[in-house]
Order: C-alpha cells, then structure tokens, then sequence
C-alpha cells in the first residue's frame, strides 16, 4: 500500500461532532488510499462514518459541531487540512468532486439545472457565460439528457434524472477525485444499475478515481477495484475485490456477507450481526467490534489491535492473525 | 399565466358582494341610529325620524342593501357622506394617498431592514450579533404603536426639536411615522427571515454549492435567498395589506388624514356610506396585494409558477 504514490491519501483521520451534551467519535483513526483511476468502495453500515469521511475529504462538514480533530488528508502529496478556505475552494468541484445521496434535495429547486452545471464551471474554468452554458449542455448530454432541457428546473426531472444532473455538476471540471455517497440509494433498482454503468462509462473515459461509498455489496462487486470495510470510524478490514470476496478474514467482514441472500443455497434464512453499531459518543476501550464478534477473545476487550497485513496489499484490524501467527 | 390572472380578477367578483353584503349587514345589525347621532342629544323624535327618511334609512333591509349594490355596481357610487355631504369616493381619494406613500415607504423600509438583520442572524447563529438583534426584535415586536409614537414624538419633536410631529407633506414629516409603524414589522420579517434562512442553509443542495466551490457569500445570496425568500414574502404582503387599509393608531398620533383616521371618525359618527365605502377599499386593495404575492411567489420559486400555467 505504501510503496506506490497515491491520489488520495487519508491517514489517521480523527472527526468528531462535539457539542455541549457529548462527543460523537464519528471517525477515529481512520487510514484510505486511492490510487489514479482507481475505484475504491467504502462499505459499511448506516452510521459508520462513511459520509463523515468523504465530506471530511471536501471539508464540508458542518462546524459546529464536527471538528477534524487530527490526521492528514493528502492529495498529490498536499496536506488539505493544512489549506486555507479560499485554496480549498478552489479545489472543491474542480479537483475533488462529490455526488450526493439523495438527488431529490442535492440540487437548488429555484434554479435550472443548466444553471446549476455552469456555475461550476464558471467558478473553476475561465470560460464566458456563454462558453460556459453551452459546456453545461454538452455535459447534460454526456450523462443522456438532452440539452434542450438545460432550461428546465429540478422538479421537472425524474429521481434518476437528477441524478445524472448531479454526475454532470460533479464532472464538469473534469475532476481527478470523484466521492460518490451512497449514489444510487435513493433510486430504484433499474435506475440503479442506469446510474451505475453511466458513472462506470465516464470514469473509465476520463480516469478519474473514484472512491464510492455504498453499503450495497453488489455495487461494489460490480465496480470497485479495491474495498475497505469501515466499522466505527476504523478500516477494519482492506484488499483488493478478490482478496475481500473470496479471502474475506475479519469477522466483521464474514458478518456482511452474510447478510446477503444466496439463491444457490437452500434455507433461505439470512444470518444477521446481532446486536447493535456502539454508540459513538461512549466506544468502548478496546475493539469496536468485540462486543458482537462471534470470536472475540480476552484481549479484544482492552486494546485496539494494529492493522496487519496477512496477505500483500489485504490489510485487517483484528487480533485474530496475531494469536495464529 | 395571464389565464391565472385572469382567474384570479374574475374570482375577486364574488369576493368583493361577500364583503358588501358583510359589511352591509353589520352595520344595518348595529344598534345606534346615524340620524340621532347626526342632530344631537337635544332633537326630537320626530325629526330624527324625517331625517332618517331623508337619509333612506326607514327602508327595509333588502331596499337598502339592493339599491347600494346597484349604485356600486352599476355607477361606482358609494354614495354621500351624512356629515360632510361628500361623495365617499372623492372622500377616500384624497385620503389615500398619505395612507399609500405611508405605507409603501414602511413597508420597504422593514422589508430591507428586516431581511438583512434575519440573513446576518441566521448565517452567524448564536453569534453576539444574532443575540443582540434578536433581543432587540422581541423589545420591539412587543412594544405598543401607540406608545413607540409617543415616545419617538418626545424624543425627536419636543426635545431635540429634530422632526416634526404632525402632518405629512415633507420627507421630514414622514420619518417617525414610518418608523413608529416599522418596528414592529422589522422584527417580525427578520425574524421570519432568519428561521427560514436557518432551514435552507441546512439543506443538502447548500452543501453541493460548497462541494462545488462557491463561496460562502453567493452560496448565502444567492442559493439560500431565493429559497428562503418564500415565506418571508407572505409575512411582507400580508403586513403590506394591513398597512394599505390604514394605520388608525399612526395615523391619529401624528394627524395623519389618511383613510385609518376617515374610517375611525366615520365609525364614531355612524357613518355608514364613509364605512362601507373604505371598508370595501381595503377589501380590494387586499385582494389585489394577494394576488401580487402570488405572482412573486410564482416569479421566485419554478414549482410554484408551474402550478399556475397548469
């Protein structure tokens, strides 16, 4: 993992949501690398610290209450954190972009959307109002709609519509880094897959990176060259697709798949996780996970074990390589 | 759009017989009689009677409230005043320019003053700015009309001796009055201003302007404005429409003959044409200034204006 330069580079990302009742550890700890055109899934359950991580990356978090306590984000070897506001704009939208979850609330109800794609452009790209609208056109037919629609507002479009409008905001300038949050939630399963193989068409035509939040473990079969597992703010387990689907280790890891129905098999009952996410305003000492792991030992309970590589380039936070090693 | 319009003008008909027929009900139901308040404690019976007859006031209710329709309607008469012996409509004319250029100047005045405090409030919440406004605000909303006139009289008229108290002629003259009557309408637009600000700023296509890399000063102007811009327009029409049917209590303090004062002094004297003629102004002016809000609303937000042409 270190040996070659990344794009992106997180390392020991530590967010909290501080108020005057409690702190919420969203993120702790936590490590990422993405390397040029490729595609990263960040899998986990809702309230893991996924969202918290990308925006942390754009530094769009809201503060108060969220404070990116330590750690370094690296682009191309840049500190982001170290940025000032007025550098990191210009970074915003242009280097870095983002799609959001919900396409029905991420774009502005009172302007077009050609509006919308050129303001982007016109804020990273030295272009005239009219260069710009018509590069807004030319991106609203890169992602299937047709241009003459660049007039229209957001409420005239369908869910998966809006969505492809908020791709085209994203790739307007062209980005190197694409977060995608959750992109294909909040649409239904045709639509899904639509969305899926239009994103997975523009990001090999333009090899950009892509790091891709979901908790949808087929989306990450279906696109991602490299996945980490995130549980509690921490990377608890990394690899490569194969090395995750076929060699998965930590238990955390073994729990999500199965969740995942299997029609080849014959009892269709799903094993669940039991139990609960800790609450993230009170972890607990040792490993977040200890309390439902169906192989917890003695020492799980008191540290936090290191992240060990058991095979090259597949990464896992778990005391279980230690005791066979 | 213009078939909305349209719409619309044709629906204030009904409108405008529902409140004739209203306010012509009420007063005939009043107790009191115009023509015993007109000769005074001393006349006689019988004399009250012959000018009742002579004032049309002995018909039945049905006589009257049929031949002052037919008047409105067919001619635009509101009739003649007991007491001055005016027509009405001349009578509200020249007593609603003051009320108009009264109200028009409050009314821009709260609105520029109200939607810039709420925009500084919501963006630096909690901040000492939005503390100290706000304080102020709840001081001025709760504050009497009447007793914020006097005192800015006190002030400004007959101790500094700045502006003066009465009248409305000059841009001096029309100072305090404007004042006295936005206070309350400042606090109640920034404060409408500032909840709505905080809501959309807390949407997610905010966060996409800053994922896109405006700065935070278009992403307040000119995302989050027109957005929250909405329900504050209401708060100001409906304010607006309060104005236009006269501010009774301003326009008393500072001798103000505008159509608040006619209406008081014609209530006083039963007066019923000066009633029923600024009443059914009001009612129009109120119609009209509805439909002016929903034509901004329809020109702010495209869901709204979609809604129309359909």
């Amino acid at each position: 993992m270190e040996e070659k330069r990344n794009l992106l580079e997180i390392k020991d990302l530590v967010v909290q949501y501080v108020t005057d009742e409690a702190v919420i550890c969203a993120v702790n700890g936590l490590n990422l690398s993405l390397g040029h055109g490729e595609t990263l899934g960040l899998v986990g359950e809702t309230g893991a610290g996924k969202t918290t991580t990308a925006k942390s990356v754009l530094r769009i978090l809201p503060d108060p209450p969220a404070k990116i306590q330590s750690g370094e984000i690296l682009v191309d070897g840049t500190n982001l954190l170290a940025l000032t506001e007025k550098e990191m704009r210009k970074i915003r939208g242009n280097k870095i972009s983002m799609i959001f979850q919900d396409p029905m609330t991420s774009l502005n109800p009172v302007l077009t959307v050609g509006d919308q794609i050129a303001e982007v452009i016109m804020l990273h790209q030295a272009k005239s109002k009219k260069e710009a609208y018509r590069l807004a056109g030319d991106m609203l037919e890169l992602v299937g709609i047709e241009r003459s629609r660049s007039k229209d507002y957001p409420h005239q479009f369908s869910g998966g519509m809006k969505q492809r409008v908020v791709i085209a905001i994203a790739l307007a300038c062209n980005p190197e880094i694409l977060i995608a949050d959750e992109p294909t939630t909040a649409l239904d399963v045709t639509i899904q897959a639509q969305v899926l193989a239009l994103m997975k068409e523009l990001q090999e035509k333009y090899r950009t990176s892509l790091l891709m939040i979901t908790h949808d473990l087929g989306i990450v079969a279906d696109i991602c060259d490299y996945v980490a597992i995130i549980y509690a703010g921490t990377i608890v387990e990394y690899g490569t697709k194969e090395q995750i689907f076929l060699n998965r280790f930590h238990p955390y890891t073994k729990g999500l798949f199965n969740c995942i129905p299997d029609i080849m098999r014959d009892d269709n009952r799903l094993i669940p996780i039991d139990g609960l996410m800790p609450d993230p305003g009170n972890l607990p000492e040792g490993c977040a996970f200890c309390e439902r792991c169906p192989e917890a030992m003695d020492c799980c309970k008191n540290g936090m074990p290191d992240q060990k590589e058991i095979e090259p380039g597949h990464f896992v936070r778990c005391f279980l390589p230690y005791k066979e090693g | 759009m213009a078939k909305y319009i349209f719409k619309r003008l044709l629906l204030m008909i009904p409108i405008m017989i529902g409140v004739i027929w209203l306010i012509f009900s009420m007063l005939y139901l009043t107790p009191g009689s115009p023509a015993a308040y007109m000769m005074g404690d001393g006349a006689s019976e019988e004399a009250i009677a012959e000018l009742e007859t002579e004032l049309g006031l002995d018909q039945p209710y049905l006589v009257r409230f049929g031949k002052f329709l037919k008047d409105f309607l067919l001619h635009g008469d509101l009739g003649i005043s007991y007491t001055t012996k005016l027509p009405v409509l001349d009578m509200i004319k020249a007593a609603y320019p003051n009320t108009l250029v009264l109200a028009s100047v409050s009314i821009l005045f709260s609105a520029f003053v109200g939607i810039s405090i709420g925009i500084i409030s919501a963006v630096r919440q909690y901040s000492w700015v939005d503390n100290l406004s706000m304080s102020v605000l709840i001081v001025l909303i709760s504050m009497p009309t009447f007793w914020l006139g006097l005192l800015l009289i006190l002030l400004f008229s007959l101790r500094l001796k700045w502006l003066p108290s009465s009248g409305l002629g000059s841009m001096a003259q029309l100072i305090l009055p404007t004042l006295t009557i936005s206070a309350s309408n400042i606090a109640s637009i920034a404060r409408m201003t500032r909840s709505s600000m905080l809501e959309v700023i807390r949407s997610d296509y905010i966060v996409t302007a800053r994922a896109k890399g405006q700065s935070e000063w278009k992403i307040v102007m000119h995302h989050a404005l027109r957005n929250a811009l909405l329900p504050v327009i209401a708060t100001i029409g409906l304010s607006f429409g309060m104005l236009l049917g006269g501010s009774i209590v301003t326009e008393s303090i500072f001798s103000i003959s505008g159509l608040g004062k006619l209406l008081i002094e014609a209530i006083k004297a039963r007066n019923y044409p000066v009633v029923q003629g600024g009443v059914l102004c009001i009612a129009i002016v109120f119609c009209f200034i509805n439909l002016i809000v929903d034509l901004i609303y329809a020109f702010v937000d495209p869901r709204v204006k979609s809604q129309y042409t359909k």
